[in-house]
C-alpha cells in the first residue's frame, strides 16, 4: 500500500480501532427512535394496499374514537396548510431541450394513490398501538384502476398512466454522446457484440428503519427534527424552502446515530415533514418510527435498469464504440436525487477504465406504480459497470480473447493521464494495469485451468469472472453539476476549533453512520496538528451545532468533507503563524509549524500549538489592530473534478449443476482509492461493498407482480445476504494518490457494490459456458441457474 | 388490558404494568430504558432485538413481556462490568466487526450465546451461528474474525 507511513499508531495511515464504537458496544448509541421527549406522540401511517387507485371518502370519525388517539391527518389537511410537495433536486432535460415531467409529490395522497404504501392519513396517538389501532379503524373508498407495474411495461401502447398529465409514462428521454459516430463505427467494425439485461431493482435494507421526532417549541418558535438521515442539511433546506415554507433558521435538523443508509437515507421523505409539521398542530412532539414491512414499501429503492448495448471492436479486439439504450424505473415519484441517477452518474462512466472512443447513450425514465427509486450504494455506477464488464467478457468469448488480455488491450495507459473520456468526465489519475496485474497474480488466475479440473472431479462446474470498475466520487465541481441540472451545490463544510486549554472540536458538514469519520477524520487531524487523538473530538449530523454541510453520499467524506478540513486547518496553521509570531516577537515570514509546533526558524524559539490555543482565548497582549483573539476556523471545500477510484476484481464460482447452487470458491479484490488513511476501515467498507454486490448478483431481487403488490415485502421474502452467503476475500491496493485534493485520497464507500456483480455473473457465466448458456440475469439464483442449464439442454431436460 | 410482569434484568429485578400484547423488546426499550436493544424488522429474521432469557440467546421481538415473567433476563447493557468491556466486544473493536452500529447488539449476544455453545468455534460454525443476525454494513467479514477473536480471549 502506498499510504503514508504513520507518524504515530494513530496518525494517518494507522489502521486505528475505531474511536466511537464503545457506545455502540455498549448499547449506549443514540439512534433516532432511542431518542424520546417529553409529552411525545406517536404517529402511525395508513398506507395504500393498492398500487392504483382513485380515493373516495376517507371516514376517520371511528378511529377519532378509538382511546388514545389525539388527531388525524390526511391529504385535505395538507392542502388546507397549503404545504409542498417532496421536491425532486435534479431537473435533467431530455433531447431537443426538453424539461423532464415532474409530477407532485404530495405528503399525503391527493385524489389518488399510486403505489403500494403510499401514504394516505396519519394517526397520532399517546402509544404507537393506540396509533395503529387508529389508523386500522380508519375507513377509505378505493376505487382500483389498472397499474402499471414494472418498468418493461412502463412504456407500452396503452400502458395505464400513472400521473394523468404524463404521457406515456415518460419521464424524460435524456441522451448524451455522438449517436452517429456511434452508428458508423458499429457499420464497419469487424465484430460487435450485442447484449441484453436488466439490472434488477433492489431494496437499501440499512438495518435501522428509518425514524423521524418532531418537537415544535411554541415559546420560542423553533422546531427540532430527529431524523435517520445522511444529510441533514439538505433536510432542513429541502422541508424548509420547499414543503413546510417555515425559516430555515426556525428548524434544528439533528440526524444522531443512523443505523446505515446506503443512499436511502439521503432522500427527504414524508414523514420527516409530517411529524415537523403536526408536532406544532398538535402542540406535542411527534414520533414515527418504520416497521420493516413499512420500509419495504416506503424507502427509496435501488437500480432497476433494462438496458440494450452494442460494443463495436475491431479484428484485434480494440474497442471501437458502445452505445447503449436504458429504461430506467423511477417508481410512482421522483425521489429527491432519482433522475440523476441513471443519467449524469451512469452515462458518464461507460468508458470504464477503456479508451473506447465514441460512445453514445439514451436513456428513458419511466414512471410505474411501484415504489420511489434512488441512489442505493453506487447509483448508477454499478449499473455502468455491470453493463460495461459483461458486454466485454461477452466480447471476448466471441472473439476466443482471453478475458484479461481483451481489457488489457483497451486500459487507459498509465501514461495518457488526466485522460478526457468521450462522456464529459476527464479522470485525473490511475494505474489500471497495476492492479488487472495484481489480481491476477493474487487470485492465481493461471492456475485457474487446474481447479476447474478440480472441480469438475467433483462434479462441479468452476468459472472465473474478472471486473475492471471505475467510480467517480464526490460529484463536483459545483459549476459543472449546476450546468447539468443539479439544484445543489456539492461542496462541504468544516470547522476546527481549538479550545482554550488545546483541546480540538471538528464540526463537520459529512456525516457517518457507519463510515467511521470520527476515528479517520481525527486521524487526520491529529496529524495534520500533532494535537493527541484522544483531544480530538468530531461532531457531525445537527444542523444547530455544525456549518451548513452537503451530508454524506457517493463516496465523497474523505475526498471532499476531509478536505474542507484540511482546508479550516491551513488557516488555522496560518492564524497560528500570526500569533506565535507576536509571542516570540519574530517576523510572521520566519515562523514554521512542524508536529505541533511553531518555531521561529533557525532558533531555539518554539511555541506549542496548545500555547497558541491558550494565548487565543487569554489575549491579554495582543495588537488587538493587526491580530484577532480566539483559535477557530472555517472553510467550504468545492473540489474541481470528482475523484476516481477503480480496481480490478476476479471471482471463481463453482456451480452445482444438478441444483444450480452457486458457490463462490473465491473473490480477489484490488483496489486504488489514492492515499489511505485507516487501511482497517477502508478494507471493511470493501467488504461490506461487496457483501452487498453479491446480494445483487446471487441473492437480492424486489419483485412485484402484475397488479404491482410488492411480493418481496419483508425479510421472509427478500433474499438478504447472511453470513454463510459471504467468501473469504484476498484484498490489496495499487494506489495512486489523487492529484486535486490536498490528502490525495479518492474514496472508498461503494467501490466494492459496483465491481463485484459483473465478477460474480462472469464467473457464473463463464462455468456454464461449456453448457451452452450464454445469458443469465441477476440474481442467479439455484433456481435461475438450474432453468438455464435445463433450457440450453433442453434434451437433458426431457430426460 | 394491562398486566404486572415482574423479571429480573442485567441483575436487577424489575416489575412493569404493560399491555398484555407489549413485547418483550417493548418492555425492555419503552418502558426500561433500555435502548440498546434494537428493532430491525417485524418477522423476527434480523436479530437486531437478540438479548439472553435465563442464558439463552432470543429474538426479544418473538416473545411477549408476560412470557418473561420471573426471567433473568441480560441486553447489551448488562455485558460490560464496571465499565470493562467485555472481551466479546473488546474483539469487536478491535477486529472492525461493527460498522454504524445497529446490529451491533444483537450480533454479539448471539456470538455470547455461540461461544457458550462452541467454546472455540471454527469459520463455519460462526458463519452458521450468526446466520439469524442481518448486518448490511460489514459484509461478517470482520464479524466472523470479530467472534473468533473473541471466543479465543474468554478461553476457548
Amino acid at each position: 500500500m502506498n499510504a503514508p507511513t504513520p507518524v504515530l499508531n494513530t496518525g494517518i495511515g494507522a489502521p486505528l480501532a475505531r474511536l466511537e464504537d464503545g457506545r455502540f458496544l455498549t448499547g449506549s448509541g443514540h439512534y433516532t427512535d432511542d431518542i424520546n421527549r417529553p409529552g411525545q406522540l406517536h404517529a402511525q401511517l395508513l398506507r395504500s394496499p393498492h398500487a392504483h387507485a382513485k380515493l373516495g371518502k376517507i371516514d376517520i370519525a371511528a378511529a377519532l374514537k378509538i382511546p388514545g388517539v389525539v388527531a388525524i391527518f390526511t391529504g385535505a389537511d395538507v392542502e388546507a396548510d397549503k404545504l409542498g410537495g417532496l421536491p425532486c433536486g435534479w431537473g435533467v432535460t431530455g433531447k431537443g431541450g426538453a424539461a423532464m415531467k415532474e409530477p407532485p409529490h404530495p405528503l399525503l395522497a391527493i385524489g389518488k394513490v399510486r403505489h403500494v404504501g403510499d401514504p394516505i392519513a396519519m394517526v397520532i396517538a399517546e402509544t404507537k398501538n393506540a396509533a395503529k389501532d387508529g389508523a386500522e379503524a380508519i375507513s377509505v373508498d378505493y376505487q382500483e384502476l389498472p397499474a402499471v407495474a414494472s418498468t418493461t411495461s412502463a412504456l407500452k401502447k396503452g400502458a395505464a398512466l400513472v400521473h394523468d398529465d404524463v404521457p406515456g409514462n415518460l419521464c424524460y428521454d435524456w441522451e448524451l454522446g455522438d449517436k452517429a459516430a456511434v452508428d458508423a463505427a458499429i457499420g464497419k467494425a469487424a465484430h460487435v457484440t450485442k447484449l441484453s439485461l436488466v439490472n434488477q431493482r433492489l431494496v437499501p435494507n440499512a438495518i435501522e428503519p428509518r425514524a423521524a421526532l418532531g418537537e415544535y417549541e411554541a415559546a420560542t418558535d423553533q422546531y427540532t427534527l430527529y431524523t435517520s438521515s445522511q444529510n441533514p442539511h439538505v433536510i432542513r433546506l429541502l422541508m424548509c424552502a420547499f414543503v413546510l415554507h417555515i425559516p430555515e433558521n426556525k428548524v434544528r435538523v439533528v440526524a444522531p446515530d443512523v443505523g446505515g443508509g446506503f443512499g436511502s437515507k439521503i432522500f427527504h421523505y414524508a414523514e420527516e415533514a409530517l411529524v415537523t409539521w403536526a408536532s406544532k398542530k398538535v402542540g406535542r412532539p411527534v414520533k414515527w418510527t418504520a416497521e420493516r414491512s413499512e420500509s419495504f414499501v416506503s424507502d427509496a429503492q435501488g437500480r432497476d435498469h433494462v438496458t440494450e448495448a452494442s460494443l463495436a471492436l475491431d479484428k484485434d479486439g480494440h474497442f471501437l464504440a458502445l452505445k447503449v439504450h436504458t429504461v430506467a424505473g423511477m417508481g410512482a415519484y421522483l425521489s429527491t436525487f432519482s433522475t440523476c441517477v441513471p443519467t449524469y452518474l451512469y452515462a458518464l462512466l461507460l468508458a470504464g477504465q477503456y479508451t473506447t472512443p465514441a460512445i453514445y447513450c439514451e436513456v428513458k425514465a419511466v414512471f410505474s406504480n411501484t415504489v420511489a427509486v434512488d441512489a442505493y450504494r453506487g447509483a448508477g455506477r454499478p449499473e455502468a459497470t455491470y453493463l460495461l464488464e459483461r458486454i466485454i467478457e461477452q466480447a471476448a468469448r466471441e472473439m476466443k480473447i482471453d478475458p484479461t488480455e481483451l481489457r488489457r488491450r483497451n486500459l487507459v495507459p498509465a501514461n495518457k493521464f488526466p485522460y478526457q473520456t468521450p462522456v464529459v468526465v476527464a479522470y485525473d489519475t490511475g494505474n489500471y494495469q497495476a492492479h488487472l496485474d495484481k489480481a491476477i497474480e493474487l487470485s492465481d488466475y493461471k492456475g485457474f485451468a487446474k481447479r476447474r479440473e478440480d472441480s469438475k472431479k467433483k462434479g462441479k462446474l468452476r468459472g472465473v469472472g474478472i471486473s475492471c470498475y471505475i467510480e467517480a466520487c464526490g460529484i463536483a465541481p459545483s459549476a459543472v453539476v449546476g450546468s447539468v441540472g443539479a439544484r445543489a451545490g456539492l461542496f462541504e463544510a468544516a470547522e476546527v476549533r481549538f479550545d482554550p486549554t488545546g483541546t480540538v472540536t471538528v464540526f463537520t458538514g459529512s456525516h457517518s453512520h457507519g463510515q467511521g469519520h470520527e476515528t479517520t477524520f481525527a486521524q487526520v487531524v491529529s496529524t495534520k496538528l500533532g494535537v493527541p487523538i484522544e483531544n480530538i473530538t468530531i461532531v457531525h449530523g445537527d444542523t444547530g451545532r455544525i456549518p451548513f454541510g452537503m451530508g454524506t453520499y457517493g463516496s465523497r467524506s474523505i475526498a471532499v468533507g476531509g478536505t474542507a478540513i484540511v482546508k479550516a486547518m491551513d488557516k488555522l496553521v496560518a492564524k497560528g503563524r500570526k500569533i506565535a509570531a507576536h509571542m516570540l516577537e519574530a517576523a510572521e515570514g520566519d515562523v514554521v509549524f512542524e508536529n505541533g509546533q511553531f518555531k521561529v526558524a533557525g532558533t531555539d524559539k518554539v511555541k506549542s500549538i496548545g500555547e497558541i490555543a491558550f494565548s487565543a482565548y487569554v489575549p491579554h497582549n495582543y495588537p488587538h489592530a493587526t491580530l484577532e483573539p480566539g483559535f477557530d476556523e472555517s472553510a467550504f471545500y468545492d473540489p474541481t473534478n470528482f475523484t476516481f477510484p477503480s480496481g480490478t476484481y476476479i471471482c471463481e464460482v463453482e456451480v452445482d449443476p444438478e441444483t444450480g447452487v452457486v458457490e463462490i470458491a473465491s473473490f480477489t479484490a484490488v483496489d486504488d482509492f489514492g492515499n489511505i488513511i485507516n487501511p482497517m476501515i477502508v478494507e471493511g467498507q470493501v467488504e461490506g461493498g461487496i457483501a452487498q454486490g453479491i446480494g445483487q448478483a446471487l441473492i437480492e431481487n424486489c419483485v412485484y407482480d402484475d397488479e404491482g403488490q410488492l411480493v418481496t415485502g419483508s425479510y421472509m421474502d427478500y433474499g438478504m445476504p447472511r453470513a454463510d452467503h459471504i467468501p473469504n476475500y484476498k484484498f490489496a491496493f495499487t494506489n495512486t494518490p489523487c492529484t486535486h485534493n490536498p490528502l490525495g485520497v479518492k474514496g472508498c464507500g461503494e467501490a466494492g457494490a459496483i465491481g463485484s456483480p459483473p465478477a460474480v455473473i462472469n464467473a457464473v457465466l463463464d462455468a456454464l459456458a461449456p453448457l451452452g448458456v450464454t445469458n443469465i440475469d441477476m440474481p442467479a439464483t439455484p433456481s435461475r441457474v438450474w432453468a438455464a442449464i435445463q433450457s440450453a439442454h433442453p434434451a437433458k431436460a426431457a430426460e | 388490558m394491562s398486566v404486572s410482569v415482574k423479571l429480573t434484568v442485567n441483575g436487577k429485578p424489575v416489575t412493569a404494568q404493560v399491555e398484555a400484547r407489549t413485547l418483550l423488546v417493548q418492555l425492555l426499550r419503552d418502558n426500561l430504558g433500555l435502548t440498546g436493544t434494537h428493532v430491525g424488522c417485524d418477522t423476527s429474521q434480523c436479530g437486531a432485538c437478540t438479548v439472553h432469557f435465563n442464558g439463552q440467546s432470543v429474538k426479544s421481538c418473538t416473545m411477549l413481556a408476560v412470557q418473561a415473567e420471573g426471567a433473568q433476563i441480560t441486553t447489551i447493557e448488562g455485558v460490560a462490568t464496571n465499565g470493562a468491556l467485555h472481551p466479546m466486544q473488546k474483539a469487536f473493536n478491535e477486529n472492525h466487526g461493527l460498522q454504524c452500529g445497529f446490529c451491533t447488539p444483537g450480533m454479539v449476544m448471539s456470538a455470547l450465546d455461540l461461544v457458550k455453545r462452541h467454546p472455540k468455534p471454527t469459520v463455519d460454525e460462526i458463519k452458521q451461528g450468526i446466520e439469524g443476525n442481518f448486518c448490511r454494513c460489514t459484509g461478517y467479514h470482520n464479524i466472523v474474525k470479530s467472534v473468533q477473536a473473541g471466543a479465543k480471549a474468554m478461553g476457548g
